[in-house]
């Protein structure tokens, strides 16, 4: 003991805990991907040949209007000047207002983002719920028609215009079957018939016991969300399949099963839990690309939601809200992101 | 090196001992051509590909019409009509023709992107990998910038603020696609920078420029393509969304996914207008993932996807 | 393992089913109207501001007015609505209006003088961008509470000069004459804004509707006023729906989810036309599509180009084909129905003519162009029908398409060469066209006068300014029409203007909808009238 008390010493007491220097230099990371996003999307905004007094003041204003919110945009500071402010705001979580309809845009995003969040939600639902099992029974029955079927679906996945299949889901399903609702999330009826307590209707209309409403809800939501969770369970059982795929090979189940090891034991018990690790960061990564894929499938079915905000935004030149919204998504994704690695490296000792 | 009369110019290619350089380049690409021909759908995607190029070379030749050729008295005629089998699009202009001539905007970007974006990445990824230090921190910072970006929002973005255009959505896309290939390269790098081979030709006096270019790049490269075919679909759909948003290709370029945004509007009872474009756009990403899943099984036979 | 799946998958088919069987043909309830617009245009309530067309529906129907349209009969023009009469004084520059009683807010306050003079004076000093409507008579903030005051009950109104009274009761016709609530509006002020942020949101009128909720590019909800003064309103609950694409608006009203469908394109109105139970209803609006031709262009600027141009267009075909049944043939400035609109379209599609035309001007090698035109399908083809006809003279047409806001920004900095695009009237009187298309006091780039047309292209108008001004303060109805129809015939010959199409707004409805209409050109859209 006479080593530890030697050596212990002038330090403090304790050492810092294990997790504090990866957790800082994440965090580090994370914030100066955030400023990096902040800069280009800033740039971009004021790239934009449009002028953003006149799209408050309109064009019969005179110059002294003119002059007048041009000064109160803070337009006559230099470019850096506006760029500190802008990420001091946004810290704050003031994202300015919209250049559309002068609310707050952070309002309206905490407005849209629900409706997104739904729908992503959903999608990964149905892609891990349909893709995981694909996945593992194309694997476990590799060449057989099922690997086929899969290959096929996850081909086709990856090769189809999503706009294009919305559209032609559409017309098919509400147009000419009238099996879903049409475009938008619920019912011209039910439009705030129930209290919004986290945006998302399908819960809403469960916590407020209206079963008319989360049929309508679901109904509409169905179609879109369908859609998506093709594209992700095309990713997902593909990821899963090569994952299984290499873990059925691996020595310790061969030996597994000459010992007499039962087929369903191994594929379950043992390979599937390997994987299960892998399989979240791949979901994870699947509701990144989901929330991209929202953009093109919100516009097809008047969804609300945040892709849909920022491409009406960036249409109408109203920079505020796409600079916001982009922060939001580049968040989310970059989070996605760091969340995958992160579960990567804590499970995956080799990877290190 | 000569080859003698018993011998075919294919047993030479299959010989296993090869007498040069060249003839073990040579041999190498027969046998992985060799490899890839046995696979059938990779096949399939090679010759959607090449019809597609050739199409694309003769447009002018094969369309049957002039694709600006309006006739405001033939609108939105139906399939299999004579002299128009696809019909004709809401100016009157025939849709066979038009697809014709779109593909050769299809080959257009891709082969843009295609130039562009991997070599934008090998460059980055490579320095980034082979120097380290401040310079690899900050390129890959950068890179995990524009990575940070939903690939359409950021082409969204820089078209909308560079203005509509097919040369401007090319680079959008390009920005969106080139981090993945830095990513990519920078792995390679610094699996190979330690290797003893490197250490060999480092200890032979090549100086950092020789090694990256003559030495690890070609080593790179393989898995670039993979990776570059892969995603040709993704920028063909991710262009044809720029186009379907009115931000790609101007009109009267027949333009895939502008052709859709216009034959969205008759969805219901001419449904063929915006249908057909979406068929072909679906094929050609088709025949670039078969090409690809057939490349990566005979370059990267190792990798997990197989 | 195999039966288990094949069960799962019945079961789940059987709930799918079950959740997403709706009855194939709904039914909107009989006291509620159920509309499908595009309103992504709505940027806020404040009659003060509010400037787009969604948002101007929902003004007419929840403030009421001095004078105003009745939606059974646009074509008496206007009539009295909060003022009951109204008197020029001798100058011409005065009117004294006497205010209806009995009337009261939605908040049971009672409609004055007061409040009237208080929306008005607010809308002068607020500056927004319809207040020019109102500026032009010579209000400004700083005389807004004299030029526009109570006396004794009753509200003036003194103009800087004598203008035409039908004029200036036209213009206070527009959504900017809106009364609001002056003791609500000021109850909700904030910073001295005269309420205007609270407003943008919320409602303070006296009208037929009142606002229940406004969510922005989703829905606008609005609730009868029991106690509107013409009687209560049949619809006792209207909804307007986001909806942009004409698709899905066609299979809302043919599903019956909707009673209305306001944004069908020609293909789906000829899709939905005979379909039982369904109707079409057509209202020509104000607006106008037309090309102009930036003066500054060394080619473009020949007054033999410009009249080449005009008969470059091939009206015929565009009108019959693709602008089937939503735009018809009108070459001049004044909409028709409007005062001094008139009826000669002389221009038809002759590539002779254009050729022997260019060539006296020295332009018979052709020369190369560029339009901007917006991201709207109607527009781009327009573009694109123009861009063949003109190929066929030798003339290259590049076709830029752009966000509305991109184009405008170049076409105000004078940047198109051609420019495509619409203009719809900002008040029902002839000066809201003619002050814009002919009218340009100071062509230099200096003047910056972006609201004018003629200035946007560059078009020095030379003796029609006189004339407009002429007949701005002509009170005589007939002279003021002949003085309209003359510069009408004058600009025809002379101004880079190539006026092609008016507007047809097509409604389509469920056969039982009665009473419903769009305003035609002179207003917007009325629902206290509309039965089912």
């Amino acid at each position: 003991m006479a080593v530890a008390d030697e050596t212990g010493g002038g330090r403090g007491d304790a050492p810092l805990p294990r997790w504090i220097k990866p957790t800082l230099r994440t965090i580090g990371s994370i914030a100066v991907t955030m400023l990096g996003l902040l800069f280009v999307t800033f740039i971009i905004g004021r790239v934009m040949p449009i002028d953003p007094v006149l799209s408050i003041v309109g064009e019969r204003a005179t110059k002294e209007m003119y002059n007048e919110v041009y000064l109160q945009l803070g337009l006559d500071q230099p470019l850096v000047v506006q760029f500190l402010y802008y990420i001091w705001d946004v810290m704050r979580g003031d994202f300015g207002t919209s250049l559309l309809n002068a609310r707050p845009v952070a309002e309206d995003i905490l407005r849209v983002f629900p409706a997104t969040f739904e729908l992503a939600t959903f999608g990964v639902i149905i892609g891990i719920t349909l893709g995981v099992p694909l996945g593992v029974i194309a694997a476990v029955r590799k060449g057989t028609w099922i690997d086929q079927i899969a290959r096929v679906v996850a081909l086709v996945g990856y090769s189809m215009p999503i706009f294009w299949l919305g559209m032609m889901g559409l017309l098919v399903f509400y147009g000419i079957l009238g099996w879903v609702g049409g475009p938008g999330r619920v019912g011209i009826f039910y439009v705030d018939v129930v209290p919004s307590v986290t945006g998302m209707i399908l819960i809403d209309s469960l916590l407020d016991g209206n079963m008319e409403v989360f049929k309508d809800a679901f109904s509409h939501i169905v179609l879109p969300a369908s859609l998506l969770g093709y594209y992700s369970l095309a990713y997902i059982s593909r990821m899963t399949r090569s994952f299984m795929l290499a873990q059925l090979s691996a020595e310790y189940l061969i030996t597994a099963r000459v010992k007499g090891l039962s087929e369903w034991d191994v594929v379950w018990k043992h390979a599937f839990r390997n994987i299960r690790v892998q399989l979240i960061t791949v979901i994870a990564l699947s509701y990144a690309n989901l929330l991209e894929g929202s953009v093109l499938t919100e516009i097809i079915f008047s969804w609300p939601g945040i892709g849909n905000y920022i491409t009406t935004a960036l249409l109408s030149a109203d920079m505020n809200a796409v600079l916001g919204g982009t922060v939001v998504i580049g968040l989310i994704f970059i989070l996605l992101n760091i969340f995958s690695d992160l579960l990567y490296k804590v499970f995956d000792p080799r990877a290190k | 090196m000569t080859m003698s009369d018993t011998q075919t110019l294919r047993g030479w290619l299959l010989s296993e001992t090869p007498t040069s350089r060249r003839h073990a380049r040579l041999s190498a690409l027969y046998q992985g051509w060799l490899a890839f021909r046995g696979n059938t759908m990779a096949m399939i995607g090679l010759s959607i590909l090449v019809a597609l190029t050739v199409i694309a070379l003769g447009a002018p030749w094969i369309a049957p019409h002039d694709p600006f050729a309006q006739d405001l008295g033939n609108r939105l005629g139906p399939l299999w009509a004579p002299g128009h089998p696809l019909g004709t699009d809401s100016l009157g202009r025939d849709i066979l023709s038009r697809l014709i001539h779109g593909s050769r905007i299809t080959l257009y970007i891709v082969a843009l992107v295609a130039l562009i974006a991997p070599i934008a990445g090998l460059l980055v990824g490579t320095v980034s990998g082979y120097v380290g230090g401040w310079t690899d921190m900050i390129l890959m910072r950068i890179t995990d910038i524009f990575l940070a970006f939903p690939r359409l929002v950021l082409a969204l973005a820089f078209v909308a603020a560079l203005g509509a255009g097919i040369e401007n959505a090319v680079l959008a896309i390009s920005l969106t696609a080139w981090p993945a290939y830095a990513r990519i390269a920078r792995a390679e790098t610094l699996t190979i920078r330690s290797s003893d081979y490197i250490s060999a030709i480092k200890l032979q006096g090549a100086g950092p420029v020789r090694i990256i270019t003559k030495h690890i790049w070609p080593l790179c490269i393989s898995s670039l393509i993979v990776r570059v075919t892969l995603d040709m679909a993704g920028i063909i759909l991710a262009a044809a969304g720029l186009g379907f948003l009115g931000l790609g290709a101007q009109p009267p370029s027949p333009e895939w996914g502008a052709m859709i945004s216009e034959g969205r509007r008759f969805i219901l009872d001419y449904w063929w207008v915006a249908t057909v474009p979406g068929l072909a756009i679906f094929t050609v990403s088709l025949a670039f993932n078969l090409l690809g899943d057939g490349l990566r099984d005979v370059l990267d036979p190792n990798s997990s996807e197989k | 393992m195999k039966h288990w799946t094949e069960i799962l998958t019945g079961a789940a088919l059987a709930v799918a089913v079950s959740f997403t069987a709706t009855a194939s043909m709904a039914e909107t309830p009989a006291n509620m109207l159920v509309i499908a617009y595009r309103i992504d245009d709505i940027t806020t309530l404040d009659p003060a501001e509010s400037f787009e067309f969604a948002g101007s529906e929902v003004s007419r129907n929840v403030y009421g007015k001095l004078v105003n349209f009745d939606p059974a009969d646009l074509k008496a023009g206007y009539q009295p609505d909060l003022a009951t009469a109204w008197e020029v004084s001798e100058d011409g520059r005065t009117i004294t209006f006497t205010m209806r009683e009995g009337v009261q807010f939605h908040s049971g306050n009672p409609v004055r003088a007061e409040d009237a003079a208080f929306s008005l004076q607010r809308a002068v000093i607020l500056q927004k961008t319809p207040s020019f409507i109102l500026a032009q008579f010579g209000f400004t903030p700083e005389n807004a509470a004299e030029t526009i005051r109570v006396e004794g009950g009753k509200l003036l109104l003194t103009t800087d000069k004598r203008y035409a009274s039908s004029f200036v009761l036209n213009c206070l016709t527009a959504v900017i004459g809106g009364i609001v609530d002056k003791e609500l509006v000021m109850a909700n002020e904030v910073d001295g804004d005269m309420g205007n942020a609270w407003l943008r949101s919320n409602t303070a009128g006296s009208g037929a509707y009142k606002l229940v909720s406004w969510k922005p590019n989703e829905s606008v909800t609005l609730s009868s006023n029991p106690d509107f003064y013409l009687g209560a309103p049949a619809m006792e609950r209207v909804i307007t729906r986001h909806v942009t694409e004409s698709a899905s608006q066609r299979l809302l009203l043919e599903r019956g989810d909707i009673d209305i469908a306001r944004n069908l394109n020609p293909e789906d109105i000829a899709g939905i036309t005979g379909v039982a139970g369904i109707k079409i209803q057509s209202e020509l609006k104000g607006r106008l599509m037309y090309a102009a031709l930036n003066q500054k262009h060394p080619i473009l600027s020949k007054p033999e180009v410009r009249q080449a141009f005009k008969y470059l267009v091939d009206y015929e075909g565009m009108q019959n084909s693709f602008l089937n049944g939503q735009y018809t043939i009108q070459q001049n400035f004044l909409p028709q129905t409007y005062l001094g609109a008139s009826e000669e379209n002389p221009f038809t599609l002759d590539i002779e003519k254009a050729k022997a035309l260019l060539a006296s001007a020295g332009a018979a090698d052709g020369f190369e162009i560029e339009v901007g035109v917006r991201e709207a399908q109607e527009r781009i083809e327009i573009a694109q029908a123009m861009q063949n006809t003109l190929s066929q003279v030798g003339i290259k047409m590049n076709i830029t398409v752009g966000t509305a806001k991109q184009i405008l920004a170049r076409y105000r900095s004078r940047e198109l060469d051609v420019y495509i695009g619409a203009w719809g009237p900002d008040y029902p009187d002839p000066q809201t066209n003619a002050g814009t298309f002919a009218y340009n006091p100071d062509n230099s780039d200096a003047a910056g006068a972006t609201g004018l047309l003629a200035w946007r292209n560059a078009w020095d108008v030379g003796d029609l300014n006189a004339k407009v001004d002429a007949a701005v303060i002509e009170n005589d109805r007939d002279t003021r029409a002949q003085m309209y129809l003359d510069m009408q015939a004058e600009f025809r010959e002379t101004s880079p203007f190539v006026i092609m199409f008016q507007q047809i707004e097509q409604s389509a409805m469920r056969a039982k909808v009665e009473g419903f209409s769009t305003g035609a050109a002179v207003t917007s859209t009325s629902y206290w009238k509309v039965t089912k």
